[in-house]
Parts: C-alpha cells; sequence; structure tokens
C-alpha cells in the first residue's frame, strides 16, 4: 500500500482496528483526543464498541470487562488519565488479561499542560499502580513504528495475556508522518480458554480475578508472575543503537527525544567529537544489555541521558552501567522540547569536564 | 495573490498542510508591501498552529491575532475579540488560518454575519495523501462539510499534495489530477499549486492554477 499521511493519534487507531481491536473505552483528555475520536467515527463501521465512559476508572474497568470475555480491547488517555486508569490496570494485570493502554503524555505533575513530556516513565515501568506488576511499555519514535508496535502490542498482550502499554509523548500523536499500514510477523497465540464467554450449560465456568485471599496462593501467583515477566524479557526488549562503535560519549534517549539526540549526534561528528546513541525501544523490558556492554567499550568514556523530565529513565541507566562510567543528565520538562544545538552544548560541556 | 480577495479564509483538512500555507501566503503578502494580518482560529488543534510562528510575524510587521487567552499552549476554546479587527479595518489585507474539520471550521461560522457584508476568498487546500481526502467522492464530501461548519462556501481550490520529507514530484501532479476532477465536479477553480522550491525545475507542463512556491515553517524539533 501506498505512504499516507497521517497524524499520529489517528494512525495508532487505524493500527488497533487493523489488527482486530473492535472495543475502545475511554474519556477525553488532550492530547490524545484524536484517538477517541477516530474510534468513536470508525468501530460502529466495523461493527465494533466505541464507548465514551463517565470516567476514566469507569473506562479501564470496561476494558477489563472487554478483556475477560477475550476480545480485543484497547484504552487511551494521557497522564492524569492514566493516573485514575492505575488501579484498573494494577488489576488487569493481576488477573492477566490482554489488553492495549495508550499513553500520549503531557507535562506534569497534577493537571500539568498539554505539550510533549516523558515524565510519566516511572508511571508506566515502576508500578504506577500497586503491587507487584509490570506492563510491556513500548516507546515508539515515529508515526510509523508507533503504527507497526501497536499492531504488535495486541500480539504481545494475547501472547503472555497481560496488558501492554504504547506511551508516546505529545509529538507522537500530534505530529503528521508519512505512513504505511503493513503486515506484522504472525506469532502463534494461544487458545483464549480462559475467556467467560458463555458455558451454554457444557462446561464449567471461568473465573477471572485478582483476589488470592490465601498468603501462600498469593505469593504463588506473584511467583508464577515474574516467570512470565522472565521470559518477556528474554523475548522482546527491544533496542536501537547508532554509532556505537567508536563513541566518546553515548547518549540514551527514547521516543521523539531520540530523534533529536540524534541530530546533534552527526552535529558533534561535523565537529570531530565521536558520539552514539542507544534508544530504548522497550522501556519495560529495558534494553540493560546494551547499555552494559556500550559501558565496557573501551572507547566510551560517558553517557548522556536525555529526557523530556527532570530524570526517570536515568534510573535505569545507571544500574546497567553499573558505576564503570560517569552518567549524566539533561532533560526539559513541562511542555519544553529540547534542541539539538542545547544537547550539542551539553556534551561538549561534559566531555570538556572529563579531560 | 495580491488580486485575492481581502479577507482570504485557508480551510483544509488537518494534514493538508493549510497552516503551511496560510504562512507562507501572510508572508508574501507582507513582502509584497502590504499591511497583513494572520488570524488563528484554530481553537481544535493543540500542536503546530500558526501563532507558534508569531516572533517571526512580528519581525516581518505582520499583526498576528490568535486567542485572547495569553500563552500559545492552551487548549481553550477561546476566539479573541481582536478576530473582529480583521472585518472591521479594512486597511488590512487577512488571512484566517481556520481549524481542519467541520467542527474546526464551525469556529468561522460565528462570523458569518461580517463575511456576508465583506467579500472573501475561500481557499480549500487539498492533500490527496489524506485518506479522507484522497480521491473526488472524499474531497467533496470533505469540502462540504467544511463549508456546512463554516457556513461559508469554498471560492477555489489550493493543490498541496505532500507526504512532509517524503514528498516526490509524483505526489504533487497526482494531487492535481484530484484537484482537477473535484474542480470539474464542483466547477470551483484551481487558484494555487503548492510545492516546495525544490521541485520548480522539475516541473515541465503547465498545470491549472499558479504555482506557489513555500518554504517549510512548521517544523518538528529534529528538522533542520
Amino acid at each position: 500500500m501506498a505512504k499516507e499521511l497521517w497524524k499520529g493519534n489517528e494512525a495508532i487507531s487505524e493500527a488497533a482496528i487493523k489488527c482486530g481491536c473492535r472495543f475502545f473505552f475511554g474519556y477525553p483528555i488532550t492530547p490524545q483526543n484524536e484517538i477517541p475520536e477516530y474510534m468513536s467515527l470508525r468501530l460502529p463501521q466495523e461493527n465494533g464498541c466505541f464507548l465514551q465512559a463517565e470516567s476514566e476508572v469507569a473506562a479501564i474497568n470496561m476494558v477489563y470487562g472487554a478483556a475477560g470475555s477475550g476480545a480485543r480491547v484497547m484504552t487511551s488517555s494521557s497522564s492524569p488519565g492514566i493516573s485514575l486508569k492505575a488501579e484498573g490496570i494494577s488489576y488487569i494485570a493481576g488477573a492477566e488479561l490482554p489488553c492495549v493502554i495508550v499513553n500520549i503524555v503531557r507535562g506534569g505533575p497534577g493537571l500539568g499542560g498539554i505539550q510533549p513530556a516523558q515524565s510519566d516513565y516511572y508511571q508506566a515501568c515502576k508500578g504506577g499502580g500497586h503491587g507487584d506488576y509490570r506492563l510491556v511499555v513500548l516507546a515508539p519514535n515515529s508515526v510509523q513504528e508507533a503504527v507497526d508496535l501497536t499492531q504488535e502490542a495486541f500480539d504481545i498482550a494475547d501472547q503472555y495475556r497481560m496488558p501492554v502499554m504504547i506511551i508516546g509523548d505529545g509529538m507522537i500523536g500530534q505530529m503528521m508522518e508519512p505512513v504505511e499500514f503493513r503486515d506484522v510477523p504472525k506469532r502463534q497465540l494461544p487458545e483464549k480458554d480462559w475467556a467467560t464467554t458463555g458455558t451454554d450449560g457444557k462446561r464449567k465456568p471461568r473465573v477471572i480475578n485478582s483476589l488470592f485471599i490465601d498468603p501462600q496462593a498469593c505469593e504463588n501467583h506473584n511467583i508464577h508472575l515474574f516467570k512470565k515477566y522472565d521470559e518477556i524479557t528474554k523475548n522482546e526488549t527491544r533496542v536501537e543503537t547508532y554509532k556505537l562503535e567508536d563513541a566518546e560519549i553515548v547518549f540514551v534517549a527514547y521516543g521523539t527525544t531520540s530523534r533529536i539526540v540524534k541530530n546533534a549526534v552527526n552535529a558533534l561528528e561535523k565537529e570531530g567529537i565521536k558520539a552514539g546513541l542507544i534508544r530504548p525501544i522497550t522501556l519495560w523490558p529495558f534494553p540493560s544489555k546494551a547499555i552494559e556492554d556500550a559501558a565496557s567499550m573501551a572507547n566510551v568514556k560517558m553517557f548522556l541521558d536525555v529526557e523530556m523530565s527532570m530524570g526517570q529513565m536515568i534510573d535505569d541507566v545507571k544500574i546497567a552501567v553499573n558505576g564503570k562510567k560517569p552518567v549524566h543528565f539533561y532533560g526539559r520538562t513541562g511542555g519544553m522540547v529540547p534542541t539539538p544545538a542545547a544537547i550539542v552544548a551539553e556534551a561538549k560541556k561534559i566531555l570538556g569536564g572529563a579531560k | 495573490m495580491l488580486n485575492d480577495k481581502r479577507v482570504r479564509i485557508i480551510t483544509g483538512h488537518y494534514g493538508s498542510g493549510k497552516t503551511e500555507f496560510a504562512v507562507n501566503y501572510a508572508l508574501r503578502l507582507a513582502e509584497s508591501g502590504a499591511k497583513t494580518a494572520i488570524a488563528d482560529l484554530d481553537i481544535v488543534n493543540p500542536y503546530f498552529r500558526s501563532r507558534e510562528m508569531e516572533p517571526m510575524f512580528n519581525e516581518k510587521n505582520i499583526r498576528v491575532i490568535s486567542s485572547s487567552v495569553k500563552g500559545l499552549s492552551g487548549d481553550i476554546p477561546a476566539l479573541s475579540p481582536e478576530i473582529n479587527a480583521a472585518f472591521h479595518d479594512k486597511s488590512y489585507q487577512v488571512v484566517l488560518d481556520v481549524g481542519g474539520d467541520k467542527v474546526g471550521a464551525t469556529a468561522l461560522g460565528r462570523y458569518h454575519v461580517s463575511l456576508d457584508e465583506e467579500p472573501y476568498d475561500m481557499f480549500f487546500v487539498l492533500n490527496a495523501n489524506r485518506r479522507q481526502t484522497h480521491d473526488v467522492e472524499g474531497a467533496i464530501k470533505y469540502l462540504r462539510s467544511v463549508e456546512e461548519g463554516s457556513r461559508q462556501r469554498v471560492t477555489a481550490l489550493v493543490n498541496n499534495t505532500h507526504l512532509c520529507g517524503d514528498t516526490t514530484l509524483e505526489d504533487i501532479l497526482s494531487g492535481q489530477e484530484l484537484c482537477e476532477a473535484v474542480s470539474r465536479e464542483l466547477n470551483i477553480p484551481i487558484k494555487y499549486v503548492v510545492m516546495e522550491r525544490k521541485f520548480l525545475e522539475k516541473l515541465s507542463s503547465s498545470m491549472q492554477g499558479e504555482i506557489f512556491p513555500i518554504d517549510i515553517y512548521m517544523k518538528k524539533p529534529w528538522e533542520d
């Protein structure tokens, strides 16, 4: 199919429909409103169901219900709305139900602003809701990658029976880019033999629950979940590396920030400074090994983590670097977007200090 | 373009590039010596709006009228009373950048009383690479819905078929075919064919409408 121009939010929605999502429950908030708007137009055309819930809390629990019946279901929101959904997300993770949650991140904390940010890394990767659980967190850096990852997100969710989050800063949702809708590689997906689809009087009812009153049973469930998380870490970790071979300074950045950093890497190269980039595509599982390996390279003197936050992913970068090399930070917040020039200046400043 | 009516209304699907066209158009007007004002009536889109170009417009003595609520990044659907100046102060050549769909165009509908008194041009910017306007039927449906929302009539088409940085001459030419078909169907002329300057030398045949070369101002943070 030929390339078309798509707005990120609409492209994510169409990608979800393309891979069989027929249910969407949500509540409006900028800068993700085009997702519910698009779904409200398209899902009825596909005999699906769009419902604007009375709140985010209601919406995520509708997702729980639809996922429990084996349907492909999605919800979306932006930062404060995801906070409201956090309880439901924990329940869905606990009940081992597949679904896709989109967070088009805006500046925080609190009501914050509507411009792009990356300050929901902790929320996505370090809990958000209560209990020991994980989400697979996919962080596209273009509209095309958002389309590809959204389609894959439903397969990952079904394969491992767990919620998958697509996280994009506001720009991923709002910008227009050329897109080609292409098929993602097919996965062997297990039967949904747990779904509550009605017994027809022919089998025992299936029960979906996240309640384990017996402490041993609850611990067993946690251990079971973490075995699954280990498997996902092994199979699904994704990362892009750029010009690491002879880099003195290695940037770590995800989402649209990585594209700004890539410009900075190229600008530094023109000035004779060798820089490289590690871009986590999965924020969880985090690509620790790629960073660990770079930290062991003799040419690498230091890391510079760049985020549109006060520094959240940097914790995982530091754990992976494990003290082998210094890890520096540059960030903008509240909807301010770093410029390639500022990143270049920061890199020069810290490299100068190291000599 | 000085022959266009004093009030130019720029409409088109989100992603048609109407804001890029509006920005270039206003700059061209100002360069030709006209006293120019641009009003941003987009109360739907929270990002990539013409009001973001305010510092550059100020430099070129172009009057910018946007929301009465200060701050670039609000999503408060407020229209400034200053927009009335566009209709009342006839010393200005005016560019109105209107939101991209029926809902967005509704903001313009509020000014129908002024527009009844004022001859205007309303351009419908068309990008054939947007799914909802990629064929004649879709484009006409969209154009009609914008007319309905805005309570005004489109007076001319603008071919701005593009794929951001991936645009080819073929894109522009296939967009032109679509525009010509829409033009025949609705009996509305094609006024401008918009393209980045790099395509000018590649053009071999003449086409309906005036070639309108543009520079890209609405850039993403990683675009030089």
